[in-house]
C-alpha cells in the first residue's frame, strides 16, 4: 500500500504542483524580483535596488490605509466572530427551522464582493439619504459602512465552522458537567470554548487574513473616498501601481511588505490560539 | 444513511465550486471586458483570402462603443479574411487593461493613447506612422502626436464639450414674466448664464424642472467632468496668458473662475450638495434626457446616453453653450474641442500584424463600410480626408460644435492632455468633492491644482 501511494506519487501530485508553481511560485518570485525593479510592463524591467521600498515608506497614504486597515481588522474580526459563535450557539439548539436559517444565513458569502459592495452601497446611500449624508461622507460612515458588509458577508461562513465544532462536542462531556452541577455559564466557559477551540484558531485566521486583504468591498463600495481616507492597503497598492508612470515598482514593493505583514500576523495568531486547543 | 451522505458529499462540493467561482468572479472586479470576438463567423471561407497571417486586436477605450467594434471587427473579417478581435476595457480602467494586455504574447495590435502624456509612457510601444496612409490622410497634421521626425499617434476623432441645454425649456422660461434674456442666444457670458440659472431655480416649479443644471456627479470614478474637463478651462486660459502649451508650474490664475463656475453648478442643481457623491454621470445624463433639468456639462458623445434615456428627445431642442467662467471677451470663446483618442500600432508585435493593423484602419478610414461604422454607428467626428461634406454624424451635439465655429467663436482647446497623471485628477476631484459636500474648503482645491500640479510634473519616480 505504502509502496503503491509512493510510486503514484507523481500522477497525483503532479498536476496540481504544476498548477501551484505556474499560478503561484513563478508570479510571487516574478513579484519579489520587480520590487526591487523600475518597469512599466512586466517584460520590461530595470534594477534599481531598494529605491521602491524607501518610497513606500516616505508615502504617507501608505501608512494611512496601514492604520485604517489595522482599526478595520481588529473591529471586524471581533464582531464577525462574537456573533458567528452567537447564530452558531443558536443554531445547534432545537430550534425549528434550524437548516433554513443556517442556509440562509450562509448565502451572502456566495455573492461575489464587488456586487455586495455596489448593492451595499445602494441600501446605505438609501438610508443615508434621510439624513442628507452619503457613505463617503467623511470617512466614518465609509469605516461602519464596510464593518456591516463584512459581517453581513462573512458571519454565515464562521458559523457553519463554529456549528461543525459545537457539533463534535462529545454528549458524554457535556452531560458529565451537567451531573457535576455546572450552570450555563460555566459550561460554556469550561467545555464548550477550549472544545471548539480549534474551530476559534480557523476562523480568526479567516476573519483575520479576510479583513487585512480586503480589495473588492473597499473598490466598490467606497474606493478609497473621500480623499483616500477609506482606502485599505489592497487598494492603496493598486492606486500606487497605476496612479503615477513609473511607480508600478513601489506598488510592487508595497506588495511584497503587505505579503511580510501578513504572514507575521498571521502565525502569531496561529501560534496563540493553537496553545489554547485542548486534546479530546 | 449512506445516501444521506452521499448527497451531504455532493452539496458540500457544490458550495466548494460555487465559492471558488464566486471568488474568481470578484477577484477580477475592474476588467469589465467585453467577451472578445473568438473563432472567425461561419462564412468566412468564402471571403477573399487573407494577405499574408497577420492579424489585428484593438482594445478599445470607449465602452459605450463596445458592442459596435464587435460588429466592425466582424465585418472587416468577413470582406478581407484578415482575423480581427477587439476588447473593451471598463470605464476608466484603460491604462491597466493595457498594462496587462501588451506583456502578453497576442497583445494588442492596435491601441490608443490619450495624448503625450500617454504618449511618454508608451513610446516604446509606438510605431512610427510617418509614412502610413492613415497620416497621409488625416486633414490637420498637427493634430497628430509627433516625435522628433517621426509620428507616433494619430487623432481619430475630434470631440467637443461644453455646457448641453435644452432648447425648448430656455424657450419656455424666455415666456415667462420677467425672464432674464429673451432667447438662448443672449446667454453668452458668465453673468448672463449665472443670471439665468438662478433664475430658472429659484422658479422651478414653474417650469417643471427639478433642478437648473443636473446633479454635479461625484460617484468615485464618475468626477471626470469636473477635475478633467472642467478644470481645462482655467488652465487653458492660463496657458493662453503666458503663451505656452505645457508648464511646470502653475499659478492657478483663473482659479477663481473655475470656483464661480462649480459654486453656480452644485447650487443650482438637482442633488444637494451633500449628497453627490452617490450620484453617477449616468444619472445626470438622465436627469437631462428626462427634463428635469436644463443644462448638463458633457461632450457631444453624450447624445447617446440621452437618447437611450430619451428616445423622444428631438435633435432640434438640444445645443451646446460654451462653458463661460467670468473671462474678458469671452463672448467669443467657443466649445472645448479636441481630441484625446490617438490611434497607435504596436511596434513589438510581429510585421505581419501590424501591416494587417495597417490595413484594417485603411479600411476603417476610405472603404464604404469602415465609414458608415464610423459616422453613422459610432457618430465620430474623423478628421480624415476620406471624409466627404455629408460623411458627418447625425448628432446634433457635434452639428452644434460646428455651428460655434463658423459663428466666429474660438474653441478652446485641450489643455487637459497636459495634465501630469491620474493621481493629480483623482487628488483634484477628491478636494472638489469634499468643498462641496463642505467637509473642505477652496484651498483644498487650489492646493490640489497648483501644488499638486508641481509635484505630479516633477514625477519623483524613485531612482
Amino acid at each position: 500500500m505504502e509502496k503503491a501511494i509512493k510510486r503514484y506519487f507523481p500522477i497525483f501530485a503532479l498536476p496540481t504542483l504544476v498548477a501551484f508553481t505556474i499560478g503561484f511560485i513563478i508570479p510571487f518570485l516574478m513579484g519579489v524580483y520587480l520590487s526591487f525593479c523600475s518597469f512599466t510592463t512586466v517584460v520590461n524591467t530595470k534594477f534599481v535596488g531598494l529605491a521602491n521600498y524607501r518610497a513606500a515608506f516616505s508615502d504617507a497614504g501608505f501608512l494611512h490605509a496601514l492604520g485604517f486597515t489595522v482599526l478595520f481588522t481588529i473591529v471586524t474580526v471581533l464582531l464577525i466572530n462574537l456573533l458567528a459563535f452567537l447564530v452558531a450557539m443558536l443554531l445547534t439548539r432545537k430550534i425549528q427551522g434550524t437548516n433554513l436559517f443556517r442556509t440562509v444565513f450562509f448565502m451572502p458569502n456566495l455573492i461575489g464582493g464587488i456586487v455586495l459592495g455596489y448593492i451595499w452601497q445602494q441600501i446605505l446611500n438609501g438610508i443615508l439619504s434621510y439624513f442628507d449624508r452619503t457613505l463617503t461622507y467623511s470617512a466614518t460612515y465609509g469605516f461602519w459602512g464596510l464593518v456591516i458588509l463584512m459581517c453581513w458577508q462573512q458571519i454565515g461562513y464562521m458559523m457553519i465552522i463554529y456549528i461543525a465544532g459545537i457539533q463534535n462536542i462529545p454528549g458524554d462531556v457535556v452531560e458529565a458537567a451537567k451531573i457535576d452541577g455546572a450552570g450555563r455559564w460555566q459550561l460554556l466557559k469550561n467545555v464548550t470554548i477550549p472544545m471548539v477551540m480549534p474551530s476559534i484558531t480557523i476562523c480568526t485566521f479567516l476573519t483575520l487574513t479576510n479583513s487585512f486583504k480586503l480589495f473588492d468591498q473597499n473598490l466598490s463600495l467606497t474606493a478609497g473616498a473621500p480623499s483616500n481616507n477609506t482606502e485599505m492597503l489592497a487598494l492603496n497598492i493598486y492606486n500606487t501601481f497605476y496612479g503615477r508612470v513609473g511607480w508600478e515598482g513601489v506598488g510592487q514593493a508595497k506588495a511584497v511588505l503587505f505579503f511580510l505583514m501578513v504572514t507575521v500576523i498571521a502565525l502569531i495568531q496561529l501560534t496563540a490560539t493553537r496553545r489554547k486547543e485542548v486534546q479530546q | 444513511m449512506k445516501k444521506r451522505k452521499q448527497l451531504a458529499a455532493l452539496g458540500l462540493s457544490l458550495v466548494t465550486a460555487v465559492s471558488v467561482l464566486a471568488g474568481c468572479g470578484g477577484s477580477t472586479p475592474t476588467e469589465t471586458k467585453a467577451p472578445a470576438e473568438g473563432a472567425a463567423p461561419a462564412g468566412t471561407e468564402a471571403a477573399k483570402p487573407a494577405s499574408g497571417d497577420g492579424e489585428v486586436y484593438f482594445l478599445n477605450f470607449k465602452p459605450e462603443t463596445a458592442t459596435i467594434w464587435e460588429d466592425v471587427m466582424k465585418t472587416f473579417t468577413q470582406e478581407t479574411g484578415i482575423p480581427a478581435t477587439v476588447m473593451t476595457a471598463a470605464s476608466g480602467t484603460y491604462e491597466q487593461t493595457l498594462k496587462s494586455e501588451v506583456a502578453k504574447t497576442k497583445a494588442p495590435t492596435l491601441f490608443q493613447i490619450n495624448g503625450p502624456v500617454g504618449y511618454q509612457s508608451w513610446k516604446d510601444y509606438c510605431l512610427d506612422l510617418k509614412d502610413s496612409k492613415m497620416y497621409e490622410l488625416l486633414s490637420d497634421k498637427s493634430l497628430a502626436i509627433t516625435d522628433g521626425d517621426g509620428v507616433y499617434g494619430i487623432p481619430y476623432a475630434i470631440e467637443g464639450y461644453g455646457i448641453i441645454a435644452n432648447k425648448r425649456i430656455i424657450a419656455d422660461y424666455c415666456a415667462l414674466d420677467g425672464a432674464k434674456v429673451a432667447s438662448i442666444d443672449e446667454i453668452n457670458s458668465f453673468a448672463k448664464l449665472k443670471e439665468v440659472a438662478e433664475d430658472m431655480q429659484a422658479r422651478k416649479e414653474e417650469l417643471g424642472i427639478e433642478g437648473a443644471f443636473a446633479s454635479t456627479s461625484f460617484a468615485p470614478g464618475e468626477d471626470w467632468r469636473w477635475q478633467t474637463h472642467l478644470a481645462n478651462l482655467p488652465l487653458y486660459y492660463e496657458y493662453k496668458d503666458k503663451g505656452v502649451t505645457d508648464a511646470e508650474e502653475l499659478d492657478g490664475t483663473y482659479l477663481p473662475n473655475y470656483k464661480e463656475i462649480f459654486d453656480l453648478y452644485i447650487n443650482n442643481s438637482c442633488t444637494k450638495p451633500s449628497l453627490l457623491s452617490s450620484v453617477t454621470v449616468e444619472d445626470s445624463m438622465a436627469e437631462f434626457a428626462l427634463e428635469e433639468a436644463v443644462f448638463v456639462q458633457n461632450g457631444d458623445w453624450g447624445w447617446g446616453q440621452i437618447l437611450n434615456n430619451n428616445p423622444d428627445m428631438s435633435a432640434d431642442d438640444v445645443q451646446f453653450l460654451p462653458i463661460y467662467i467670468g473671462v474678458a471677451g469671452e463672448e467669443k470663446q467657443g466649445v472645448c474641442a479636441g481630441t484625446e483618442n490617438y490611434w497607435c500600432i504596436n511596434q513589438q508585435v510581429s510585421e505581419a500584424n501590424q501591416e494587417a493593423t495597417l490595413q484594417f484602419v485603411e479600411w476603417l478610414l476610405t472603404s464604404d463600410s469602415g465609414k458608415d461604422y464610423m459616422v453613422k454607428e459610432m457618430a465620430l467626428t474623423a478628421p480624415f480626408t476620406s471624409f466627404g461634406e455629408g460623411e458627418t454624424p447625425e448628432n446634433p451635439l457635434a452639428k452644434s460644435i460646428l455651428d460655434h465655429a463658423a459663428a466666429g467663436r474660438t474653441s478652446v482647446s485641450w489643455a487637459f492632455i497636459t495634465m501630469p497623471n491620474q493621481v493629480f485628477k483623482n487628488n483634484l476631484g477628491s478636494a472638489l468633492l469634499e468643498y462641496a459636500q463642505g467637509t473642505g474648503d477652496w484651498d483644498g482645491v487650489t492646493k490640489a491644482f497648483v501644488e499638486g500640479w508641481k509635484t505630479e510634473k516633477a514625477n519623483p519616480t524613485p531612482e
